[in-house]
């Protein structure tokens, strides 16, 4: 089938350097501009954090140099203002996980390489592609505006609980809710099309249990995005019928604000807003996981130059952690006044839904056991995910449980325990992601040393940073107080901690000076466009590095399962799942 | 060459699933919108469920109106089958008078919803007014929006996509079994809507 090169015949064969660059359908443009994109959007919600941790470590004092740049509406003197933290606190969470993790690790991770790793030309919907990618801009303008309205922007959390949410003035909380239904429309539209991509385009040979484990993660991603956006939609329609509509969605009869009832029809219920919240956003944090887990299975295996072990214990994990995802919501809703019968129930799928990441990380684990390991940098950062995750699986156990979520609900240790899942972890296996595939999609390598540079005091600044809030947390310190606690009895003995996490932040900052540098220097350099510099086994590394359009010069067959390293009787320590010659094995 | 030749299954079924990409495509989406309205008649549920009173909706809402867009929407997707039917048979002629007539019939829903929002409004009750009023209006609000953009997706197959029929037929006969989905699915929330915010 030569038609896949004649194909490029379909559109013009000179394309303007705004349809190549800026408006294009091709899922590896599309690809870089969601990394590119969500990298910015990591580097900007760091920041606002990086401000925050100032006024946690030294509450009330002006911010030197740069604290009166804010004006006198967020920070007069260089002193932070309660609202100015309380929207820097709500946007920090809205932007990592909305316009950070999920376009870097489902957009742009995914968009590119699934097409890559299937064997196909590009997705199945190149145009609905590029839809879905203007449609996250859009929701990532919407959402950076509204820190500039009167009033500022939303305040209420990431989470944006009514009441407050509801009644908080100015436009910055409508604009979040506008933002929302465009973002939440992009991860639509997107897991449309990586589903259909994966069931449809595979490669001749490709069966579903010879897919590399990225694209599995891929496909379960996409089931969860599909199924559980559409809830926090309607969660967004109704609040912004609230602000706007004046409706009492969620706004109970009798309500009073500053001394007076609110003139609502009332009858609604603030509870109805958190179900429907947290029916999409907790298998929302499977969508920040598991391209991380697909990533780190990728590198990992490469590395240890080892099949990963248990493949299809790990397949079943993923289908299993999606389904579970759906039935364990309210285990953030423990303190909402819900009968014990209820409880019994999200306790109990709560701790069954830990069962499969424990046997992912074991997976991974045992991958390593007689490996030949080579810690690259990509390798280290994926071998620090599994400690890192593990730490912020088992932190979670406590909170699954309400006899030990009642103290520890709302408190410092919630905050620990989800960036130690997010930060050192999903984040970690994103950057190693970007050195494993850096060669493939510029064809250079990026520098080891900086890497290294990069890898190290990256990992000690996040355990610096959020290990002592496991401990504020356990001593009873809320979240989300704009002053770190110092009104309370209890949190005076932790709150040293604060200055230890926030040096530890702005060490974590400095820290990836190097990679910053290391990325866009590296692509001074001459390409070397080396196919396949790691040796691997994934049908990616059969693309030229990097890939024209159309992907593939001609259309790929598979012959084996994904990660047959160390063969016994093959001259080389690795068999690539395209090359014909070799034996052709069981599917792994 | 056309786009469908590069990226394979556009328009001839995959062997082993037995569906092209536009096919699984529209069920997709049409799961993430059975989700979405779903959600809203959870909400619907919790909130009545939640409150001291409820009215019955026929003391409210116009039954005959709402019956008589039941009707309407029913035979619009009588009239969508039809429309793909006679794509198959390759008739066109037939497919443009059929297509014409879900438009139209699409026109009627919009024009009785249209007056019966305008009568609440006469009479004072907006959304504000009440928790049944706020979900009556939302719900079936969203509901007009996707009959909205069906409709737009219907004139255009009818109107300036039909000129795709000379140039690959199969692919456009695919494009408005697609739309003909969705349109069913537009009705079945339908279905659901009427009894439960008419009749209960």
């Amino acid at each position: 089938m030569t038609e896949a090169l004649e194909g490029a015949t379909h559109h013009p064969e000179v394309l303007g350097w705004w349809r190549k660059y800026i408006f294009s359908v091709d899922h590896k443009v599309i690809g870089i501009q969601y990394a590119l994109t969500g990298l910015t959007f990591l580097f900007f919600g760091f920041c606002l954090m990086m401000l925050m941790r100032w006024q946690l470590a030294f509450p009330g004092v002006a911010l030197p140099v740069i604290g009166t740049l804010f004006g006198e509406n967020r920070m007069p003197g260089g002193i932070m203002l309660p609202e100015f933290y309380n929207q820097l606190g709500a946007m920090h969470g809205t932007i990592m996980v909305f316009l950070g993790v999920v376009p870097l690790g489902v957009g742009g991770f995914g968009n590119y390489l699934v097409p890559l790793q299937i064997g196909a030309p590009d997705m199945a919907f190149p145009r609905l592609n590029m839809a879905s990618y203007w449609f996250l801009f859009l929701g990532g303008v919407t959402m950076f505006v509204s820190f500039f309205v009167p009033g500022g922007s939303a305040q209420s959390g990431w989470t944006s609980y009514p009441p407050l949410a509801v009644i908080s003035d100015g436009n910055g909380q409508t604009l979040w809710l506008v933002g929302m239904v465009f973002l939440i429309t992009s991860s639509l539209l997107g897991s449309i099309n990586t589903l259909t991509t994966i069931i449809q385009l595979r490669a001749k040979g490709l069966t579903f249990m010879r897919l590399p484990y990225f694209v599995w993660a891929q496909l379960v991603t996409g089931v969860l995005l599909l199924l559980a956006m559409p809830p926090l939609e309607v969660a967004g329609i109704l609040q912004l019928m609230d602000r706007v509509a004046g409706t009492s969605f969620f706004l109970p009869t009798g309500l009073v604000v500053s001394g007076q009832v609110l003139a609502v029809s009332g009858g609604g219920s603030p509870v109805l807003y958190q179900h429907l919240f947290w029916f999409l956003a907790h298998p929302e944090v499977y969508v920040l996981l598991l391209p991380a887990m697909g990533i780190v299975s990728e590198v990992i295996a490469n590395n240890t130059r080892r099949p990963l072990w248990g493949y299809r214990a790990l397949v079943g994990s993923a289908l299993f952690l999606g389904f579970m995802s759906f039935v364990v919501w309210a285990h953030h809703m423990y303190l909402t006044g819900m009968g014990t019968t209820i409880s019994i129930f999200f306790q109990t799928t709560t701790m069954i839904i830990s069962v499969p990441s424990v046997v992912i990380l074991t997976a991974l684990i045992l991958t390593l056991h007689g490996g030949s390991i080579r810690f690259t940098t990509p390798m280290l950062f994926a071998l620090a995910f599994v400690p890192m995750f593990g730490i912020g699986g088992l932190t979670g156990l406590p909170l699954g449980l309400t006899a030990t979520d009642i103290p520890l609900h709302d408190t410092y240790y919630v905050i620990g325990h989800f960036h130690y899942v997010v930060a050192p972890g999903s984040i970690f296996a994103l950057f190693a992601g970007v050195y494993y595939w850096y060669p493939k999609v510029t064809g250079r390598r990026l520098n080891e040393f900086l890497g290294k540079l990069h890898f190290w005091p990256s990992l000690l600044c996040m355990n610096g940073i959020f290990f002592p809030m496991l401990i504020q947390g356990l001593a009873g310190m809320q979240r989300r107080l704009y002053n770190g606690g110092v009104d309370y009895a209890y949190a005076q003995p932790v709150l040293h901690l604060h200055k230890l996490i926030s040096f530890s932040a702005w060490g974590l900052a400095v820290s990836q000076i190097p990679f910053i540098v290391n990325f866009f220097w590296t692509l001074r350099k001459k390409a070397t466009h080396e196919e396949n510099p790691w040796h691997a086994t994934t049908l990616e590394w059969a693309a030229p590095s990097p890939p024209p359009h159309g992907n593939f010069a001609t259309v790929p067959e598979v012959f084996r399962g994904p990660y047959e390293y160390s063969v016994p009787g093959c001259a080389e320590d690795y068999l690539p799942q395209f090359a014909a010659v070799g034996p052709a094995t069981a599917d792994s | 060459m056309s786009a469908s030749a590069l990226i394979p299954y556009t328009v001839e079924t995959r062997p082993d699933t037995g569906l092209n990409n536009v096919k699984i495509g529209i069920w997709l989406f049409l799961a993430s919108e059975v989700m979405l309205f779903g959600g809203l008649f959870a909400a619907y549920i919790l909130l009545r469920i939640g409150a001291a009173q409820w009215p019955l909706g026929a003391s409210i809402l116009s039954v005959p109106l709402a019956a008589a867009n039941t009707l309407v929407l029913i035979s619009s997707s009588v009239t969508m089958v039809m429309s793909w039917a006679s794509l198959v048979r390759k008739d066109f002629g037939k497919f443009r008078l059929f297509m014409g007539l879900t438009v139209l019939l699409g026109l009627v829903f919009m024009g009785i919803k249209a007056t019966e929002y305008m009568t609440k409004f006469h009479h004072g009750l907006f959304p504000r007014t009440s928790t049944f009023l706020a979900i009556y209006f939302t719900l079936t609000g969203l509901h007009a929006a996707h009959v909205l953009g069906g409709m737009v997706v219907n004139a255009y197959l009818w109107g300036p996509g039909s000129a795709m029929w000379k140039s690959e037929p199969l692919r456009f006969t695919n494009r408005v079994e697609a739309a003909g989905l969705f349109w069913h699915f537009v009705d079945l929330v339908w279905i659901f809507l009427f009894p439960v915010l008419y009749l209960l």
